[in-house]
């Protein structure tokens, strides 16, 4: 594939190359032998402070065939090679396929040892040391990003770390989350609950769920408003595993507790996304990485 | 007036070195000896259960007995290098070309090359005879044996030269990649090469130290010379001429292809005790012929190289084998758990040594600061490896804003063993 858009750029590069190749050539040959006048050179004809000559000494003639051989190298370089424009070479070569190759090479020297992971248990692998300290290097690689190299997470990002999960804490539903990641969508609610004042008073019952300080009036107007909540969030706002809707009884805020942020929450929902793993690692990795995943909570 | 055609590139001259016996054949003998016990056996021992010597070049872990170097120790390299050179500098200033002539590879293997085809094609006479004369049995079989002689000596050279950075105990059941068969390969035709066939064009044509070296040369400068004076000395014998391997004749001064190997002395001073005259005609000497070592060139050079290798060993002696990096996590600034500001960092531990440690860790900097990492923070020998690490202060106790505050990494069997790094601590408004 050309990169520019005009074919012209093409030869434009493959006629200077080739040009410059046999260019090259024409002045090595053109210039091994000199025809000069009798009597004259044994010097080159330069001549410093008056009186220091250069001496034409010849080059050893084996010199020379290595510059004819670096020719013969540099043309067939580009026969084989990608180099004259958009022209691929006779082997095919190209960074991608090298790439993949380099891919290839690793999976057969790593791929046994995570195949032997993926045929146990992820509680069995969360016992050995050696496939811990594998799930430790791509934790840090893959996942300490968002949620923290200690793993107890960001604002927006779940601690990893505490027996709270979003969409269960078992090994399997933690290999699922990884491999296909997850959406967690609230809707913006405002409209189900009212006005500025009822949002408000669903802050403060909202903050009472979890003993955290509320007004104690507002609490009990809020209680009411709380019914828009109720099929994601359950009755007593203790979540529901199966759709990713918090559990808001916990002391466990994944945006923040404080009345303004509950009411941006409710205000504007929040959309939240785990990405898939399975493509981009593969399952007997995501195997590893589900154990240590879940060890860190144990 | 007639014109005529020069050519630019000449056909090599072959040179048919006669073999010189003396002082200084057999120092140049036991040069090589020395130098190739250790490059031939070197790789061949062993060091607490593993080669002494080996540059593992995909572990990027480089083992010189006790030590083992990283990637990041690349600064003693160059202090190696540094040193390398100003040794070559002060020795060049004080004894002339005395490296080429004794101890560099390209001697030494020309050396080792040349006793090889003496052993199979005989001495220069017979050489020289054998490659004037018509292809026969006799011609293809010496030839042919010589080659192969080269060639076994040359393959050994490039699989030990392998053997410093494939293990070579491994490596002797020859269970070698498709790069090792070519290093060996590459490494073989070098030796083959350059000491069979290239030799003295090598270091006419090739060595740059043999060309900028004429740069560290003045008139005291130790050099191989011809005693004009005696000049009614010389039988015009040409010894000095045959033994010379890059050809030249000393009778006419000192020349950029002399290598100060001294074999024209052997050669002179052999002549000399035969026809009873002193030996000397040829000798080593100086331009001024006094002796005078002691001159500001080299007592600058001295003065380079010495500080260079007290600096040198001064580094290597605190070198300490454990490396940390204390790296803040970019996704938040910082967070309030149970009363407390806490930090999450990237806490990069390089273990170089070969013992595993197991460390405290101790953090400094602001009031009631703590550190938490991670387990028992146990760490294998020569390993990296990247933990958690918290940092916590209670709430109140820093202004909002950063501040710099010391970790320290301390091994709890070994209190020298610690490294104290800078970070920074964040306190969200």
């Amino acid at each position: 594939m050309a990169d520019f858009t005009s074919s012209f750029w093409n030869w434009f590069i493959a006629v200077i190359t080739i040009l410059s190749v046999v260019g090259c050539g024409i002045l090595l040959w053109s210039q091994s032998t000199h025809t000069v006048k009798e009597g004259q050179g044994l010097t080159t004809g330069h001549v410093w402070d008056g009186d220091l000559e250069e001496l034409n000494t010849p080059m050893p003639r084996w010199w020379m065939w290595l510059f004819y051989l670096t020719i013969v190298f540099g043309l067939a370089y580009l026969v084989l090679y990608p180099g004259l424009g958009s022209y691929a070479g006779t082997l095919g070569w190209a960074s991608t396929s090298a790439y993949k190759h380099e891919l290839k090479v690793a999976e057969a020297d790593y791929g046994p040892l995570f195949q032997k992971y993926a045929k146990q248990d992820i509680k069995a692998v969360a016992a050995d040391p050696q496939a811990m300290a594998i799930g430790e290097r791509l934790f840090m690689t893959y996942c300490a990003q968002c949620h923290g190299s200690d793993a107890r997470g960001n604002k927006g990002y779940p601690n990893l770390a505490d027996k709270d999960w979003l969409h269960g804490g078992t090994p399997e539903a933690i290999k699922t989350t990884i491999l296909n990641g997850r959406n967690g969508m609230m809707p913006p609610m405002v409209a189900a609950v009212g006005d500025e004042k009822d949002l408000d008073n669903l802050a403060h019952y909202v903050r009472s769920l979890s003993g955290l300080p509320s007004d104690p009036v507002k609490t009990v107007l809020g209680k009411p408003k709380f019914s828009a909540c109720m099929a994601c969030h359950s009755g007593g706002g203790t979540g529901n595993v199966a759709l990713g809707a918090p559990n808001l009884a916990d002391k466990i805020w994944l945006y923040g507790s404080s009345e303004e942020t509950i009411k941006e929450t409710v205000r504007k929902g929040r959309t939240n996304t785990m990405p898939a793993f399975h493509d981009f690692l593969g399952e007997p990795k995501v195997h590893v990485l589900s154990a240590y995943v879940w060890s860190l909570s144990q | 007036m007639t014109e005529h055609v020069i050519k630019m590139y000449a056909k090599r001259e072959e040179i048919y070195p006669r073999e010189a016996k003396g002082r200084f054949a057999t120092l140049r003998w036991v040069c090589v000896w020395l130098t190739q016990l250790v490059f031939y056996g070197m790789p061949w021992l062993q060091w607490n259960g593993r080669q002494a010597i080996l540059f593992d070049i995909a572990s990027r872990k480089f083992y010189i007995f006790g030590l083992v170097m990283w990637p990041q120790d690349f600064i003693y390299l160059s202090a190696l290098l540094i040193i390398c050179a100003f040794g070559l500098f002060l020795v060049t200033a004080v004894w002339g070309r005395m490296w080429c002539g004794f101890a560099c590879p390209q001697t030494v293997y020309s050396e080792i090359f040349m006793w090889i085809e003496r052993k199979i094609e005989g001495p220069r006479s017979a050489r020289i005879r054998l490659d004037r004369q018509p292809w026969n049995a006799d011609k293809i079989a010496r030839k042919s044996a010589k080659h192969l002689v080269w060639g076994l000596v040359a393959l050994w050279t490039g699989f030990t030269f392998v053997g410093y950075f494939t293990p070579i105990m491994e490596a002797i059941h020859l269970r070698f990649g498709a790069w090792e068969w070519f290093w060996v390969g590459f490494y073989a035709l070098a030796t083959y090469g350059n000491a069979g066939w290239l030799r003295e064009q090598v270091c006419k044509y090739m060595c740059p130290y043999a060309r900028f070296q004429s740069s560290m040369f003045d008139k005291d400068t130790l050099i191989v010379a011809y005693d004009k004076s005696r000049s009614k000395d010389c039988i015009d014998c040409t010894v000095c001429v045959q033994v010379c391997p890059t050809g030249i004749d000393i009778r006419n001064g000192l020349q950029y292809e002399c290598i100060s190997c001294a074999a024209c002395i052997d050669g002179c001073d052999m002549v000399m005790d035969k026809v009873g005259t002193p030996r000397g005609l040829i000798r080593y000497t100086t331009d001024n012929a006094i002796g005078r070592i002691f001159r500001p060139r080299v007592l600058i050079y001295s003065v380079l190289f010495w500080t260079i290798v007290a600096g040198f060993i001064w580094a290597l002696s605190q070198r300490t084998p454990l490396r940390v990096d204390v790296i803040r996590d970019r996704g938040s600034m910082g967070r309030e758990v149970d009363g407390m500001i806490e930090n999450v960092y990237r806490l990069q531990v390089m273990n170089t040594a070969e013992r595993a440690h197991a460390f405290t860790l101790e953090a400094k900097g602001l009031p009631g600061i703590e550190a938490i990492g991670k387990g028992d923070m146990h760490f294998d020998g020569a390993t990296t490896r990247a933990v958690a690490l918290r940092l916590r202060v209670p709430v109140g106790a820093a202004a909002s804003g950063s501040h710099d505050v010391q970790v320290t990494l301390r091994a709890r069997d070994d209190a020298s063993l610690s490294v104290t790094e800078t970070a920074v601590f964040i306190v969200p408004r």
